[in-house]
C-alpha cells in the first residue's frame, strides 16, 4: 500500500492542475441528517437510472406495502423500483421533466401504518454471484448522481480488476450527503467494501475522497486500519475530481480508452454511499427506499441534510425545511450538473444527493459575449478537450471534426460553462455534439 | 400545503453557476495592472503621458463604439478591451507625439486590426502591437523623440536622444533601468512598475507565468550565450512591457500549455536576433507580431491530447 500511495501520490502532482477550485458552500457538512417525516404523497417516477423504463406493476386504488416491488422492465440494463410507503395507489400519471421528456409515475397515498412487505427479508449470499443478484434485485442505483444499476456494474468480469475504487470525493460544491454516509455510517461503507471484497475476490480497495473533509479521511483510516486490504487516498478538492475518469486518472494513473469501461484498466468505481447502502440491504432486505440530499441555497431558511422517502414531492421538501425568500430557480442535484426543477410535484429520485433553491441573486441573467480565446475552457478541461473548438466544428454540424477533436470523451460536468468569461453556452455545445457524435457512430457502426 | 411558486420558476441547463469573471473584469484587471506603470510614466514624463494615455484611450473606445453603431453591431466599447488597447499603445510611444499620429494609430490598433477581421477575440495581431509598427513605421523621426526623464536615480545625465539599447547609453545603471529612470516610450522604462502589475495579473488569475517567463527567460539566456549582460536585456527597451502585456494576450496566442511555450520561446529568438544583428527599436513589437501570426499554426500542432486518447504516432502528442 504504501508503494502504491507514493506512485499515486507522484502522479497526483502532473495532474491535479486539470479541472479548478470552485468555492465549496458546504456549510451544512457538519450537520447531522435530519429525517424527514412521512410526506403527504409520494410520486414514484418509472425512470429513476440510466436504462429500460420501468412499468407499473400496479394499478389505481391497489394497496402497497413499504419496501414492495411496483416498477419493474423486462431489460438487462435497468433497476426495479420499490414503494416507500405503505399506502394506496391513487393515481398513475404522466410527469415532464425540465428537459422535455416525460415520464410515468405511481402516485402513492401513504396510510402512516408503514407495514413492511412480506418479500423483504435478508437476501442469502453465499458467493460473488449471489450477491450481484441480490444488488440487482435492490434497486440499488449509482447514488452520486449517475444512476447506473450497480447491480449491473457489479456484474462484470473482474479477474483483471486490482482495485475496488469507492468515489467519496464529493466534488459538486454545496453537496454533503457522501461526507456525512462517511460521519454517519462508516462501519456500513468499510462492511459494504469488504463484503464486496471477500466475494469479488478483488485484491485491494481504495476509498477516494477530497481533502477538503479531513475529518472523513481521519475516520474512515482509522477504521479501516485493521483491514490491509482497504486503503484511503486523499485527493485534491478541484471540481471535477469525482466524476469517474477523472479519479482513476489521479488516483491510478490510469486513463480508459476511448469508447473503453473502467474494467478494461483493472479497475471497478462504486460512489461511497451505494456501498453502504448494499451493506445495509444485505442486513435488512430493505430496498432502496430512502436516501440522504443536501437541502440548501440562499433561498432556503433551514439548510440541512434531509433523509427523505424516494418519490417525496420537492414542494413538500421546501415546505419542511422554510423558504426564507422567494426561490428563483430549483435545482435537483448539485448546481455544476444539477437540473433544474419547474414543477413542484417532481420528487426526490434515487441517484439525486441535492435540492438547492436559489433566489434571483444567484441566478443572474449572463449575456454571452463574443469568445476572447482566453482557453480557459481548455485549460480546465479534466478530460483535457478543447470545448471551444467542438462547439465551432458542433455548429457547422462536422461530424468528421468532432470525431478528431474527440467530443465523446465530455463527462458533462460543466466546468467549460463555469469558466468562460464570455458566457459561452461551452457545456450545452459538447453534451449536444457528444450526442450527435455518438449517434453518428453507432449509424457507422451500423452499416459497417 | 406544500410550497407553490408564485410565478414560473427558471429552466437552465447546467452549470447553474458560473464564475463571475466576464470579458469585462478581466480587461479591468488589465487596467488595473497597467497603473502602476501608468504612475511610472507620470512621475518620468509629467503630464504629457497624461495626456497621452488619455488621448489613445477616448480615441479607441470612440472608434470601437463608432465601429459598432455604424455596422449596427452589439456595442462592444463597453467591455473595456478598447480601453487597454488605447493605455497599451501610449504606453509605445513617446511622451512627445504629436496628438494627431497617435490618433492615426489608435485608428489602426482598433479599426484595421481589429474590428475589420471581426472584433474582439477574431483579431490575428495584438492590435497596439499593429498600431505601435505603424507609427515606428511611418514617423520614424517622431516615435523616437524621446526626453529625458523628468526624475534619476544615478549621478549620471541622461542626455543621449536613444533608448537604453544604443551603444551611447551604456552609462545607464541598472537601477535606473529596473525603476524607469531612462528615456523611452511611457509605458517599457520601469521594470519594477511592470512587475508590480505582472503580479496583480497573477494573483487574479488573468494570466499564468508561462508565456512572460519563458519569454524573459529566453531572452536572459540566449543574451548570457552572446556575451552581454543578460539583465541590462531583460531591463531595456519593450521587453518586460511585451513579455507581460502583450505577449500574454488572449486571442493572439497559443490555446495550450504546451504552444504557448513555444510561442515564448519564439518571441524570445526573434527579440535578440533583431537586438543583436538588426537596428531596428521595435524588436519586441516585431517579434511578437511574427509569432501572432504563427499562432493558428502553432495551435494545430499542439493540441491536448485528450484524456484516453490513442496515443498518436510520430510524437506528436505527448501525454
Amino acid at each position: 500500500m504504501g508503494r502504491l500511495m507514493g506512485t499515486s501520490h507522484a502522479r497526483l502532482r502532473s495532474h491535479n492542475r486539470m479541472g479548478v477550485v470552485i468555492p465549496h458552500n458546504k456549510a451544512t457538512a457538519e450537520l447531522e441528517t435530519v429525517v424527514m417525516p412521512l410526506p403527504d404523497k409520494i410520486v414514484l417516477p418509472m425512470q429513476q437510472h440510466i436504462g429500460a423504463q420501468c412499468a407499473p406493476l400496479v394499478k389505481r386504488r391497489d394497496h402497497v406495502d413499504a419496501g414492495q416491488l411496483v416498477g419493474h422492465a423486462e431489460a438487462r440494463t435497468t433497476a426495479d423500483i420499490f414503494s416507500p410507503v405503505s399506502g394506496s395507489v391513487t393515481e398513475i400519471r404522466s410527469l415532464y421533466y425540465s428537459n422535455g421528456r416525460t415520464d410515468v409515475a405511481i402516485v402513492i397515498e401513504p396510510d402512516g401504518e408503514q407495514t413492511v412487505a412480506e418479500t423483504v427479508a435478508p437476501p442469502v449470499v453465499t458467493d460473488y454471484a449471489s450477491l450481484v443478484e441480490a444488488v440487482k434485485g435492490s434497486g440499488i442505483v449509482g447514488l452520486g448522481g449517475a444512476g447506473y444499476p450497480t447491480g449491473l456494474k457489479m456484474d462484470a468480469d473482474l479477474s483483471a480488476v486490482d482495485c475496488w475504487l469507492v468515489n467519496g470525493a464529493e466534488c459538486e460544491p454545496y453537496l454533503s450527503s457522501d461526507y456525512r454516509e462517511m460521519m454517519e455510517h462508516p462501519d456500513d461503507i468499510l462492511a459494504g467494501i469488504g463484503t464486496c471484497l471477500d466475494l469479488s475476490g478483488v485484491p485491494r480497495a481504495l476509498i477516494c475522497i477530497e481533502d477538503n473533509k479531513p475529518k472523513a479521511i481521519e475516520l474512515l483510516r482509522t477504521m479501516a486500519a485493521d483491514d490491509a486490504r482497504i486503503g484511503v487516498l486523499e485527493l485534491p478538492a478541484r471540481y471535477p475530481q469525482g466524476a469517474s475518469r477523472v479519479i482513476l486518472k489521479n488516483a491510478m494513473g490510469r486513463a480508459v480508452k476511448r469508447g473503453g469501461h473502467l474494467t478494461d484498466v483493472g479497475a471497478i468505481l462504486f460512489n461511497v454511499t451505494t456501498m453502504s447502502e448494499i451493506s445495509k440491504y444485505l442486513k435488512t432486505g430493505m430496498p432502496l427506499i430512502k436516501r440522504r440530499i443536501t437541502v440548501m441555497g440562499d433561498a432556503i431558511e433551514n439548510p440541512m441534510n434531509l433523509e427523505v422517502l424516494i418519490g417525496t414531492p420537492t414542494g413538500e421538501i421546501l415546505e419542511f425545511c422554510g423558504l426564507s425568500r422567494k426561490p428563483a430557480k430549483v435545482i435537483a442535484g448539485g448546481p455544476m450538473m444539477g437540473i433544474t426543477q419547474i414543477d413542484m410535484d417532481y420528487p426526490v429520485v434515487r441517484q439525486q444527493s441535492g435540492l438547492l433553491a436559489f433566489s434571483e441573486d444567484l441566478c443572474g441573467r449572463h449575456e454571452t459575449t463574443a469568445c476572447i480565446h482566453c482557453d480557459k475552457c481548455i485549460g480546465s478541461c479534466p478530460m483535457r478537450l478543447s470545448p471551444i473548438s467542438i462547439q465551432k466544428a458542433y455548429r457547422k454540424a462536422d461530424v468528421a471534426e468532432l470525431d478528431r477533436l474527440m467530443a465523446d470523451l465530455c463527462v458533462g460536468c460543466g466546468i467549460c460553462s463555469y469558466v468562460c468569461p464570455a458566457k459561452q453556452p461551452l457545456t450545452q455545445s459538447v453534451g449536444l455534439a457528444s450526442r450527435l457524435l455518438k449517434a453518428e457512430q453507432r449509424k457507422a457502426r451500423g452499416r459497417g | 400545503m406544500a410550497f407553490a411558486p408564485g410565478r414560473p420558476l427558471a429552466l437552465a441547463p447546467a452549470p447553474q453557476i458560473v464564475s463571475p469573471e466576464t470579458t469585462q473584469s478581466v480587461m479591468r484587471n488589465v487596467l488595473i495592472a497597467m497603473v502602476p506603470a501608468f504612475a511610472a510614466s507620470l512621475i518620468f514624463f509629467g503630464l504629457d503621458a497624461l495626456v497621452v494615455v488619455g488621448v489613445s484611450v477616448v480615441a479607441c473606445v470612440g472608434f470601437e463604439y463608432l465601429w459598432c453603431r455604424l455596422f449596427k453591431l452589439p456595442n462592444t466599447a463597453g467591455d473595456l478591451s478598447a480601453a487597454v488597447t488605447g493605455v497599451l499603445l501610449a504606453f509605445n510611444v513617446p511622451s512627445t507625439i504629436p496628438l494627431y499620429m497617435l490618433i492615426i494609430g489608435d485608428f489602426v490598433a482598433v479599426i484595421v486590426a481589429k474590428a475589420l477581421f471581426g472584433g474582439i477575440g477574431r483579431n490575428f495581431a495584438n492590435p497596439a502591437i499593429v498600431g505601435r509598427i505603424t507609427l515606428a513605421v511611418a514617423f520614424p523621426v517622431a516615435m523616437t523623440d524621446f526626453v529625458a526623464p523628468l526624475v534619476s536615480f544615478s549621478p549620471v545625465d541622461v542626455v543621449s536622444a536613444a533608448t537604453a539599447l544604443a551603444p551611447t547609453a551604456s552609462e545607464l545603471s541598472l537601477a535606473d533601468m529596473f525603476l524607469g529612470s531612462e528615456m523611452g516610450v511611457l509605458g517599457e522604462t520601469s521594470v519594477l512598475a511592470i512587475l508590480i502589475g505582472f503580479v496583480f495579473l497573477l494573483v487574479t488569475k488573468t494570466i499564468t507565468w508561462h508565456v512572460t517567463a519563458t519569454y524573459v527567460g529566453t531572452v536572459f539566456a540566449l543574451s548570457t550565450l552572446a556575451g552581454l549582460d543578460p539583465l541590462m536585456q531583460v531591463c531595456s527597451g519593450g521587453l518586460m512591457l511585451g513579455a507581460v502585456f502583450m505577449a500574454t494576450d488572449y486571442s493572439t496566442s497559443p490555446a495550450t500549455l504546451k504552444g504557448k511555450i513555444i510561442f515564448a520561446v519564439g518571441c524570445g529568438l526573434i527579440t535578440c536576433l533583431i537586438r543583436f544583428w538588426g537596428n531596428l527599436n521595435e524588436g519586441v513589437a516585431f517579434s511578437i507580431l511574427f509569432m501572432n501570426l504563427l499562432v493558428p499554426y502553432i495551435d494545430q500542432l499542439t493540441p491536448n491530447t485528450p484524456v484516453g486518447a490513442e496515443k498518436r504516432g510520430g510524437g506528436a502528442a505527448r501525454e
